[in-house]
This record gives structure tokens, sequence and C-alpha cells, in this order.
């Protein structure tokens, strides 16, 4: 057994399967920035920094005629969002109910991609994380008003950017919530605003991604953005009484950005 | 009757704790049915007696043997220990503490460090995928 303690809760083989399957559900379809980042991993719960291949040289040698360097790792953070679900309810779960209250669960598993999206988009600056957004080198481009029929220009000129600057594509388009929505349900005189932007993409993807901000185009040719896995997103066991059980969501990962001029962000800000 | 296989509220374990209860204690009683069986051959001077007794005693093992193995195919890190340890030449100390190191993942490079991995909702990369 792990330091996930899954086999100390108090629930059956099946209950796990059909908890893991439900945040699976969840998760996948909001985890809209791993959909345009590399993946690397999962290296184990163990795995606790990434090497960044640089050295700090010390000022201070430590005696005469010795230079003391220091390796230069960016730690792996640790996402964790507890839950709890009622034992009456993972009762019912055995006796073959199809239709389980798994709202908290739900709740738990979008807030945790809202989080991951957050730290590949905007950073973790406690942590050393820099975000997509903030570290590119482009001057981000205003979205305005907001007006959705204008999505395709700034997508366009996004990736007219990117190519001047020598990056290739394909290229993917993360949207925030309300533009994925503002995107999916207008029309520019009858033709659906979706089908032009994915022509524009040339079959890149258009990711939902809650947790950024406007949008962002970036460059899948691979080697640019590098996500590292410690423990891949996992559901453990906290603890039980009478009436519920409480678990939790977890993953272990660092995030770095190799080449900051292989994205533009299109900012909602003024 | 008494449940002293369990050393929890029985109500608050799984189902499948429960089961692998039972076969522990099982497996305890094998054991020490082996140990008596050993005692008393040592002891009985009847030598129709102690071959029956050594009857008595193959099936304990093989009883113990059907205990242990049912543990190992439940319990993965369990069984990667034995299959260091059982059946091997060598100093059983030196392969009980290679075995131990090899399932911890900290013999070196190569699988994850520990089996987390195997724990996970199995997600990994998504790159690509989208509308």
């Amino acid at each position: 057994m792990n330091h996930l303690l899954r086999g100390h809760a108090p629930i059956t083989d099946e209950a796990w399967r059909q908890i893991d399957e439900e945040a699976k559900e969840r998760l996948v379809p909001a985890l809209g920035g791993r959909k345009l980042i590399d993946f690397d991993g999962p290296h184990g719960w163990h795995h606790s920094a990434t090497d960044l291949g640089r050295t700090d040289r010390e000022a201070k040698a430590p005696t005469k005629g010795v230079f003391l360097t220091t390796r230069r790792v960016l730690p792996l953070v640790e996402l964790k969002t507890p839950f709890s679900l009622s034992r009456e309810e993972l009762a019912d779960l055995d006796r073959g109910a199809v239709d389980a209250d798994f709202a908290t669960l739900d709740e738990a598993a979008h807030q945790t991609a809202v989080a991951e999206n957050l730290a590949i988009f905007h950073g973790i600056a406690a942590s050393g994380v820099e975000g997509i957004c903030a570290s590119s080198t482009h001057q981000s481009i205003p979205l305005g008003d907001n007006n959705f029929e204008r999505y395709p220009e700034h997508i366009a000129k996004a990736i007219e950017m990117l190519l001047t600057a020598g990056i290739e594509g394909p290229y993917g388009v993360a949207l925030s919530p309300d533009s994925y929505t503002g995107v999916v349900e207008t029309n520019e005189g009858g033709y659906p605003l979706l089908q032009h932007m994915r022509k524009i993409l040339d079959g890149g993807p258009l990711v939902w991604a809650p947790g950024l901000e406007g949008a962002v185009v970036a460059s899948l040719r691979g080697g640019d953005f590098l996500f590292e896995s410690g423990q891949d997103l996992s559901v453990g066991y906290e603890s039980h009484d009478a009436d519920q059980v409480n678990f939790y969501i977890e993953e272990s990962f660092s995030f770095r950005v190799a080449t900051p001029e292989a994205a533009v962000a299109l900012s909602i800000a003024p | 009757m008494g449940f002293d296989q369990y050393h929890e509220p029985a109500n608050e374990l799984s189902p499948e704790t429960r089961t692998r209860a039972r076969m522990f204690a099982s497996l305890t009683e094998e054991a020490e049915a082996i140990g008596w069986y050993d005692q008393r051959m040592s002891l009985e001077p009847d030598a129709e007696a102690r071959a029956i007794m050594a009857d008595a005693q193959t099936e304990e093992f093989k009883h113990f043997c059907m205990d242990l193995e049912f543990l190992l195919r439940r319990i993965p890190i369990w069984r990667e220990i034995a299959q260091g340890v059982l059946f091997q030449s060598g100093d059983i100390t030196e392969l009980g503490n290679a075995a131990e190191e090899a399932a911890d993942g900290d013999g070196g490079d190569g699988p994850p460090a520990d089996d987390s991995a195997n724990s996970s909702l199995g997600i990994s990369g998504l790159k690509g995928a989208g509308l």
C-alpha cells in the first residue's frame, strides 16, 4: 500500500472503481492546460524536484582554492483537494444504485483541474512556477470588449506573431469558460464561429480551460511547455466516521516554460 | 465464539480486508499446527503414530502454502518481496534486504520510486485533445 492508504478505506472495490471513474470523467474535460503541453512522468510520489541543468556559483569560497556551486532545481508542488462521501450513499452503490450523489467529488475534481490550469497558464509565484501567459515574450493581444466575432482575427494575429518569431505549429487555443461558451454559441452570418477558428488552427485543438483568464494561443510542436508529473491525479483515503468517508484528490508536479516566445496571451484586462 | 483476527472494528472494515484477516488467521493456525506436529513427532516413540502425524503435518504444509499464495496474490508488494527471498540460494537476510530495497524502488533509476503511479486515475498526457 502507498501513502494514498486506499486499502484502509471502509469501502468495497466496486465503490473505489466508481469513485475513480467519476473523478476521471470530471477531470479530463477540465484539464485544458494538459491538452497543450508536454507531459512527462509520472515519476512517483517520492519525486521531489526537476533538474534544471544549471548551477549558482557561491561568491564566497568555502576555503582557499575551492569553488562552491549549488545545483538549481524546480521543486514539485502538491495539490490536494479534500471531499467527503456519505457512507449510506457508498452502501447504495454496492446495492447497484446508478444515481449516486457524487456532487462533492465532482466539485473537488473541478477545483483540482482549475488549480492545475492556473499553475500552467498563470503560474504559482510562491513555488517558482512561471505560467505560459506571464512568461510569454510577446505583447498580449487585447480582447477589448470581448466581441466573440473578432476571435478569429485575434487568433490569426497571434499565429502570425508566432510564425514571425520562428515558432512552428501545429497551434492550439485555450479559452476561459466564458470565451469558450461564446465561441461555441456564436455564428458569423449563419456560419459557426467554431468552424472558422478550426480552419485557422488547421486541425489544432480548441480547449476549455477553467481557471484561465482570456485565451492563449500556443505551439504544440513540442519541447516548449514542460509538465513533469510526480504522482499523477489520484484519489486517496483520509479518514472516516459513522456517517461519512473522507477522501482527497491529489497530484504532484512541476511546470516550466522552455520557450517563452512559443505562446501569445489574449487578454481581457484593459 | 470470538473474532480475534480483527484488531479494528469489524463493521468498519471492507469485505476485502475482512477476508484477508480471516486468511491471515488461517495462515497463523497452519504454521502453529506444523510446529505442534514437529514437537510431537520429536518425542513420539511409536513409529506408526509418528507416521500418522507426519501425514497430518504434510496436509498442514499444503494448507499453509495455499493460504500464503492467496495473500501474496492480493498484496502485490508482499509478492514482489517474496519472489526475491523464496526458493533462492544465498544469505537469507541479504536476500530479504535486497528484495525490500527493490520493492521500495531505491535500487536505482527506471520504474517509479513507489507504486503511486499504479493507484492513479491514469490520466497522464492529453496533448492535442479538445474540440
